[in-house]
């Protein structure tokens, strides 16, 4: 008989009719992939306004002072909450994973195409709820990102009334919507590879992409049901989490709730969220630097070793995000244990993309400087994560800005720069045409050295003690005047690299009507997706028959071979020895 | 946490197994051109929509997991008052067993009346039962258990709540097969609805089983 792939046995594809279903409702994971890459973007838009807003009232008090304090916390958290999960999460995975991991293991879609369509529409709707938060009365929650009680529902805190629901009910509606999703992409991973395309042969990005999705379908419950709790404390009155509280001088209802139990909820899934950005991102990032370097990526298997023991790992490290919660302090040894131990393979990772360039033959094109400014930061943000794992280290620096300087170094800046890398990478198979070489440049160093001029003050902010999540610091006598001035010059770069975000974005928009036609494979990449007839590919991906795997995803520069690079679906040339 | 701790190590273990069965020691630098792929060994043990019926009973277990584990934490706190369960809590078990024997007699029915027939006593004893359930909350509620009143209660109503949830979403599923099935599509083709429902019948009755012990034992 001859071989059907598990992917095109059973089911066909449904062909969509009109515009409408070929555009809005339309089951072409690329298609949902670009629906999820613009909401999450545009969402992301509306975060980086809302950071402009706060760095305008740190950086100058007294003259751009336009945001109230309640607004000031309103702002954080939206800021927070939509960057890590609205936006990163949803774009690596709903974006990046419902792009590449069919193209790339072979497959003519997701093995569930309806439910994939759901996923986007329920996501979008999180998306709604959350955003109508801004218009209800009370505005949206002011709890911080991380929505501990007893404050994040007490009345006093801003958006208490009506904010704290909706962002509750956003949540859940996210996670259903990541579900849907996630379930997509695993079983697409698991069942529906082509011919030849074992697990050790799939590129790093599906890797990467594949064991955060099975993180998230693990962890995302946590977030549920803390929310699911705190909605009943919230609503009904019960005291899950709530302890007996005076407020406005009255005695509450609530009585006998354990605080730190939302803590220990919210980590549980809050750690591992941070690995749901970071792995799709490693992986992308291995690929980037192993096409545009020319050479295949160093220690292949220690990277998807790395990958997923890092995976398993990081489900224990999750009380090092409460030090100052009060705990036993064997508690915090072990979480500090742990947090070293995932350092090992995270190193491990470090060093394969270092010697991946080693003797490269390197192209500096625009991914590739966004992959290599990612190492900067990425070592950057994750050598002070060693500082701050340590107990003793966290309890002075906890509450301040070496804090903030640490995760925006290491899950914002990091991540974000991969995003950038990976829509310049893909950009030509997505749209048929090239971006602006020159303006994706200026887009990178931009970037690259005003994030540095933002984050690389604010660690020298935190050792002199200077309070996080403050509206105001004047007239606070153990801040001098220089955290002061150097706050001004922060909000300044951060103003300037908003700014600058622009090229971006004239450069995409640009690009898809003038930019020039692209080549199917511009940057002589080996993995499948660059070896589609049609660029960009149509519905079902591949002509009448998928295409057969017969080496792994990184033949770069093999000796003897007549271009410096093997697609994945080239079979051995005669004589082609193997295990070279 | 120890509930959720226990099935994340479970989770990882199977999943570090499944990798190593699955060659993750092979260098594939050095295996060009053979077509090796484990999962024809598995003979389609696996189709796309158990693999997916199986990764939603993993977040479903992980949810689970997390309620219980705040059970136990919030239990150690002196506000804690047990519920004392209503008596009907065992005759709805019943039911649920009645409805997982059913499906399952089902599912390895040949002639197609015996199909029909324990396909809708599946059906009449789950809906039985999350009437069953909501007899008992009524039964407590008069008795003067509110939510509000004790988190014991409130964990009480949350797991039960949330239990229907899962059975309610499940009867969406049984709906469909039942469609199938009287709509007269081949049996064959009907069968794999069957075997879909029959493992989440079973699993929530595990759920189910693993939430009133619990409740039964504290």
């Amino acid at each position: 008989m001859a071989y059907v792939a598990l992917s095109d046995r059973g089911q066909a594809l449904s062909h969509p009719k009109s515009w409408v279903t070929k555009y809005v409702w339309s089951q072409d994971h690329k298609v949902i992939a670009i629906q999820y890459g613009i909401t999450a973007i545009a969402v992301g838009v509306v975060a980086l306004i809302l950071s402009a807003m706060m760095r305008l009232q740190l950086g100058f008090p007294d003259s751009f002072s336009i945001i109230s304090p309640s607004e000031y916390y309103q702002f954080v958290t939206m800021h927070g909450m939509i960057m890590v999960i609205y936006l990163l999460t949803a774009l690596f995975l709903g974006g990046f994973g419902n792009y590449l991991i069919p193209l790339m293991v072979g497959a003519r879609d997701m093995v569930f195409p309806y439910m994939n369509m759901l996923s986007y529409w329920v996501y979008l709707l999180s998306v709604i709820i959350l955003m109508a938060s801004f218009f209800v009365p009370g505005g949206p929650t002011g709890a911080g990102w991380t929505l501990y009680p007893p404050q994040a529902i007490m009345f006093g805190t801003p958006g208490a009334d009506w904010g704290i629901i909706f962002m509750l009910v956003s949540l859940a509606v996210f996670i259903v919507a990541f579900t849907m999703g996630g379930l997509n992409y695993v079983t697409t991973v698991l069942q529906a590879r082509t011919r030849g395309m074992t697990l050790m042969r799939m590129p790093l990005s599906v890797w990467g992409i594949f064991t955060a999705t099975v993180l998230g379908l693990l962890a995302f419950p946590a977030l549920l049901v803390s929310a699911i709790m705190m909605m009943l404390d919230r609503l009904l009155g019960t005291s899950f989490f709530m302890p007996a509280i005076v407020s406005m001088g009255e005695q509450t209802e609530y009585g006998g709730g354990s605080p730190v139990l939302f803590q220990h909820l919210f980590w549980f899934f809050g750690h591992p969220e941070v690995y749901i950005v970071a792995l799709p991102a490693f992986g992308i990032v291995s690929d980037l630097l192993s096409t545009h370097a020319r050479k295949n990526i160093f220690g292949y298997r220690m990277m998807v070793w790395a990958i997923v023991i890092i995976g398993g790992l990081s489900f224990v490290v999750w009380a090092h995000h409460m030090y100052v919660s009060g705990m036993n302090p064997y508690f915090g040894f072990f979480f500090a244990t742990t947090t070293l131990i995932i350092a090992v393979p995270t190193a491990i990772k470090v060093y394969n993309w270092v010697l991946t360039l080693w003797q490269g033959n390197i192209h500096l094109r625009v991914p590739m400087l966004f992959a290599i400014g990612f190492i900067f930061t990425f070592i950057h943000g994750g050598l002070t994560g060693i500082f701050l794992g340590n107990v003793v280290v966290d309890l002075p620096l906890s509450d301040t800005y070496f804090v903030v300087a640490h995760f925006h170094m290491v899950m914002g800046v990091s991540p974000i720069l991969v995003v950038f890398g990976a829509i310049y990478h893909w950009y030509p198979k997505m749209t048929g045409r090239m971006f602006n070489e020159t303006m994706g440049k200026w887009h990178f160093w931009l970037t690259f050295l005003g994030t540095y001029a933002i984050y690389l003050p604010m660690h020298y902010l935190g050792f002199l003690g200077v309070p996080r999540r403050y509206y105001s610091y004047e007239g606070i006598d153990f801040i001098p005047e220089s955290a002061l001035a150097l706050n001004t010059q922060i909000s300044t770069a951060a103003l300037f690299v908003a700014v600058v975000q622009i090229l971006f974005f004239v450069n995409i928009i640009w690009s898809l009507f003038k930019g020039p036609k692209a080549d199917g494979n511009p940057w002589g990449a080996t993995t499948l997706e660059w070896q589609t007839k049609e660029t960009p590919p149509i519905h079902g991906n591949w002509g009448p028959e998928l295409p057969g795997v017969y080496r792994w995803a990184y033949d770069y520069s093999v000796p003897g071979a007549e271009k410096d690079f093997i697609p994945q679906n080239v079979p051995p040339a005669p004589g082609e020895t193997s295990g070279t | 946490m120890e509930a959720i701790l226990v099935f994340i190590f479970v989770a990882v273990g199977v999943a570090y197994w499944w990798l190593w069965r699955h060659k993750i020691m092979d260098k594939p630098w050095a295996t060009e051109g053979t077509e090796i792929d484990v999962r024809e060994d598995l003979g389609g043990m696996f189709s796309s929509a158990k693999t997916g019926l199986f990764f939603f009973l993993a977040v479903v277990t992980s949810v689970f997991s997390l309620f219980i584990s705040a059970y136990f934490t919030r239990m150690e706190i002196n506000d804690w008052l047990p519920v004392h369960e209503p008596g009907l809590l065992w005759f709805n078990t019943t039911l649920l067993v009645l409805a997982s024997v059913a499906i399952h007699w089902c599912s390895r029915a040949e002639r197609e009346p015996v199909v029909k027939a324990t396909l809708m006593a599946c059906g009449i004893f789950t809906i039985a039962f999350v009437v069953g359930q909501y007899m008992a909350w009524q039964q407590l509620i008069s008795d003067g258990h509110y939510l509000q009143s004790n988190p014991a209660n409130a964990f009480f109503y949350l797991f039960t709540g949330l239990h229907a949830l899962h059975i309610i979403g499940g009867l969406w599923v049984w709906l469909r097969a039942t469609f199938r099935v009287f709509s007269g599509v081949e049996l064959e083709e009907a069968r794999i609805s069957v075997h879909l429902c029959r493992t989440y019948w079973h699993f929530l009755l595990i759920v189910w089983m693993v939430l009133f012990a619990l409740l039964l034992s504290t």
